[in-house]
C-alpha cells in the first residue's frame, strides 16, 4: 500500500490536522515526555478525533510532526484496534461479547443492535452512513452485561429490549 | 463495598467506601473525607522508610502476579544517577476483571494520591497512568481529577501524566505498557533486563497496578502492622482485596473483602447466588487466565494467593467468572479461546499459532466436525504454549483449555459424539 503526501490524482488538496489548536494541543503533549515518539498514540488520538478516522496521509502527516517514517506509524497503527484505518458510520458502536458479557446474552444484544441500526452486518456500515458495529474483546464491565461504547459513550447493562430506544437516542 | 449493591456487613471496607459518592470524585470532596493527609507527610518522609512500611505490610501487587510491593520498589536504585519513572498500569483488560475502574471512577484521588506516594518512594518526579482506550469514562475522571490536585499543588515535584492506550489487551503486560508509552507497537520485552534497571525510555522504572497504589495511603495511615492483621487465612496474604463478580450470579458487582475470604460466601451470600433454580458448575477466580475450578473446588476456595493455588488455580486479579449449570463450558472456552487469538501480539510463534489453532478445534468441535484426537490435540498445542514465550498470554490462554478438558471432559465427549447438537455452523 502507498504512503504518501502528495493528494491522490482527482482527490482535493490535503488539509493537515496539526495546525491551530490542535498543533497547540500536540505541543502541550510534548512537553509530557522525553521522547517526541512518545507522543505517537496521542498524535493519532488527535488525528482520530478531528478527522473520525487516520488515513495514509494522516499517517504521513503524523510521521512529519514527530520525526517517524509513515511506515512506522503505520506498524504502530495496525497494532491497535481502536485507531480506524477505514471511515466508519456516524455512531461508532463496540458491543463486548467476551465469556462474562457472553454468559449474559451479549450475542443477542448484538443482534438486536444490527438490527435497529440497520447495519445489518458486523463491521459493515448502514447504508444510510449512520452506524457501524463491531463485536469487541472485554471492554472490563463484566459485571454490567452487556455494555456498549457508543462514540465515547459507555453504556451499562444493555439487554436487547433496551436497543431500541438506545439507538432512537442517537438518531 | 458490593457496588452497585449496599455494603454487605461481612465486607471490609477500605477502597470501596466511598464508592458511588459523587462528592468523593471532586478535589474538595476528597480532602473533606482525609484524602492527601498522608501524601503530606509522606513527602517529608526519606523516601527508602516509606519503601520499608510497604514492604513490612505484606501488600502484595494486584494487578496479577502478585509480587511483594515494597520489595518492587527496592529493586529501584537507591542512588540516583538517572530519571526514574513510575508506570501505573490502568489498562485493566481482563475478561471477569472491572475494579481498576470503579476505582477511577468513584475514587481518582485515591489513584493519585497512591501514584504520589509510590513515586516519591521510589525518586521518580514523572508518573504516567497508562488508561485502556475503551475507559471514556473512567478516563475524563481521573483528567478532571488531576487538574483539579494539580491546580491545588499537592504532588510537589512530582509530575503526574495520563496516558490513553488505543485496544490493546497486550499493553497490561509491564513491558508492552511501557512499550507503548514510548510510541511503539504493544509488544512485550524480554526480561532481563526488568524495569528496576531498564525500564521506559530506558530508564529505572516501576509499574504498578491501580489496586495496589489505592491500598498504599491506607497503609502509612494505618501502619504496616495494622494492614498486616487483615488476613483471614495465610499470613503472606494480607489487607483486603477487591473481587470483580460476574457471569452467572444474582448480584454482580465488586466486593471488597479481606484476603483469605471464602470464596462460597462471597458467591451466596455476599453476591446472592446463582439465578433463581440454577446451581454452581464452574468458577473462574481470577481473571480468565487462570485456571477453571469445579464446584468442589469453587465451594473449598479461600480467597488469598495461597488459598486459590491450593485448589489448582491463581487469585490473579481478583475477576470472579461464575458459570451455571445452564453455561457451556465448551463454548465458553472457544470464546476465551478466542479472545486471546484476537490479543496475541504475534511475536512468539507459539502464541500466534498456538490461539489461533487452539481456537479453530474448538470451533470445530462446537459445529460438530471434531475429530476424536482433537482433545489430545488440543492438552499437546497447550504444553507447547505453556512456559515458551516472552509474556504469559499463551499460557494464559492454555489455562482454561487445559482446566477445561480435564474437569468438564464430557462435555468435549458430547460434541465429538454427536450426542449434542453442534451450535456452530460448519
Amino acid at each position: 500500500m502507498s504512503v504518501t503526501a502528495h493528494p491522490a490524482p482527482g482527490t482535493e488538496e490535503y488539509q493537515p490536522v496539526f495546525t491551530g489548536k490542535i498543533l497547540d494541543q500536540l505541543h502541550e503533549i510534548l512537553t509530557r515526555y522525553p521522547a517526541k515518539q512518545a507522543a505517537l498514540l496521542p498524535a493519532l488520538w488527535l488525528v482520530q478525533q478531528a478527522r473520525g478516522w487516520i488515513s495514509d496521509r494522516n499517517m504521513t502527516e503524523v510521521a512529519e510532526v514527530l520525526g517517524l517514517t509513515p511506515a512506522y506509524v503505520k506498524g504502530v497503527v495496525t497494532f491497535y484496534t481502536m485507531f480506524h484505518q477505514h471511515p466508519v458510520g456516524k455512531h461508532f458502536v463496540q458491543v463486548c461479547t467476551t465469556s462474562p458479557c457472553n454468559l449474559c446474552g451479549a450475542e443477542a444484544v448484538v443482534r438486536a443492535l444490527l438490527d435497529a441500526t440497520g447495519a445489518k452486518e458486523l463491521g459493515a456500515t448502514s447504508p444510510d452512513g449512520k452506524w457501524t458495529v463491531i463485536e469487541v474483546e472485554c471492554l472490563g464491565a463484566c459485571g454490567f452485561a452487556t455494555p456498549v461504547l457508543i462514540d465515547d459513550d459507555f453504556i451499562e447493562s444493555v439487554t436487547p429490549e433496551k436497543v431500541p430506544q438506545l439507538v432512537r437516542k442517537y438518531k | 463495598m458490593g457496588y452497585p449493591h449496599k455494603p454487605h456487613p461481612k465486607e471490609t471496607v477500605l477502597l470501596s467506601k466511598h464508592f458511588g459518592e459523587v462528592d468523593a470524585r471532586t478535589y474538595k470532596g476528597w480532602v473533606k473525607r482525609g484524602g492527601y493527609e498522608v501524601l503530606h507527610q509522606v513527602l517529608t518522609m526519606e523516601p527508602s522508610k516509606v519503601t520499608d512500611v510497604v514492604k513490612e505490610s505484606g501488600l502484595r501487587g494486584r494487578g496479577g502476579a502478585g509480587f511483594p510491593t515494597g520489595l518492587k520498589w527496592s529493586f529501584m536504585p537507591k542512588e540516583k544517577k538517572k530519571p526514574h519513572y513510575l508506570c501505573v498500569n490502568a489498562d485493566e483488560s481482563e475478561p471477569g476483571t472491572f475494579k481498576d475502574r470503579e476505582i477511577m471512577r468513584w475514587t481518582p484521588h485515591a489513584l493519585l494520591e497512591g501514584t504520589a506516594v509510590a513515586a516519591h518512594a521510589i525518586q521518580a518526579e514523572v508518573a504516567y497512568i497508562y488508561i485502556r482506550g475503551e475507559f471514556t469514562e473512567p478516563y475524563a475522571i481521573m483528567e478532571r481529577a488531576l487538574t483539579e490536585a494539580n491546580a491545588a499543588g499537592v504532588f510537589g515535584k512530582i509530575k503526574i501524566h495520563l496516558h490513553r492506550g488505543a485496544g490493546a489487551y497486550i499493553c497490561g503486560e509491564e513491558t508492552a505498557l511501557m512499550n507503548s508509552i514510548e510510541g511503539k507497537r504493544g509488544n512485550p520485552r524480554i526480561k532481563p533486563p526488568f524495569p528496576a534497571a531498564f525500564g521506559v525510555f530506558g530508564m529505572p522504572t516501576t509499574i504498578n497496578n491501580v489496586e495496589t497504589l489505592a491500598a498504599v495511603p491506607h497503609i502509612l495511615q494505618n501502619g504496616a502492622a495494622w494492614y498486616k492483621r487483615l488476613a483471614l487465612s495465610s499470613p503472606k496474604s494480607t489487607g483486603t482485596k477487591l473481587f470483580s463478580v460476574c457471569g452467572h450470579i444474582q448480584k454482580p458487582g465488586n466486593y471488597e473483602v479481606t484476603m483469605g475470604f471464602p470464596l462460597k460466601d462471597l458467591l451466596y451470600e455476599l453476591c446472592g447466588g446463582m439465578p433463581p433454580g440454577r446451581t454452581l458448575k464452574a468458577c473462574i477466580p481470577g481473571g480468565s487466565s487462570v485456571p477453571i475450578l469445579n464446584r468442589e473446588e469453587s465451594e473449598r476456595c479461600l480467597l488469598d494467593y495461597e488459598g486459590v493455588v491450593e485448589q489448582g488455580s491463581m487469585l490473579g486479579s481478583g475477576g470472579v467468572i461464575v458459570f451455571d449449570d445452564s453455561a457451556d463450558m465448551v463454548y465458553q472456552i472457544m470464546r476465551l479461546a478466542r479472545f486471546y487469538a484476537h490479543e496475541s501480539c504475534a511475536q512468539c510463534t507459539q502464541c500466534r499459532e498456538g490461539t489461533a489453532w487452539a481456537t479453530k478445534i474448538l470451533e470445530r468441535i462446537l459445529a460438530g466436525q471434531g475429530k476424536a484426537a482433537d482433545l489430545d490435540l488440543l492438552l499437546d498445542l497447550s504444553e507447547n504454549m505453556t512456559g515458551k514465550t516472552i509474556c504469559v498470554l499463551s499460557d494464559s490462554c492454555a489455562a482454561p483449555i487445559v482446566s477445561g478438558i480435564k474437569k468438564f471432559g464430557s462435555e468435549f465427549e458430547a460434541y465429538l459424539s454427536g450426542k449434542k447438537h453442534p451450535v456452530l455452523a460448519a
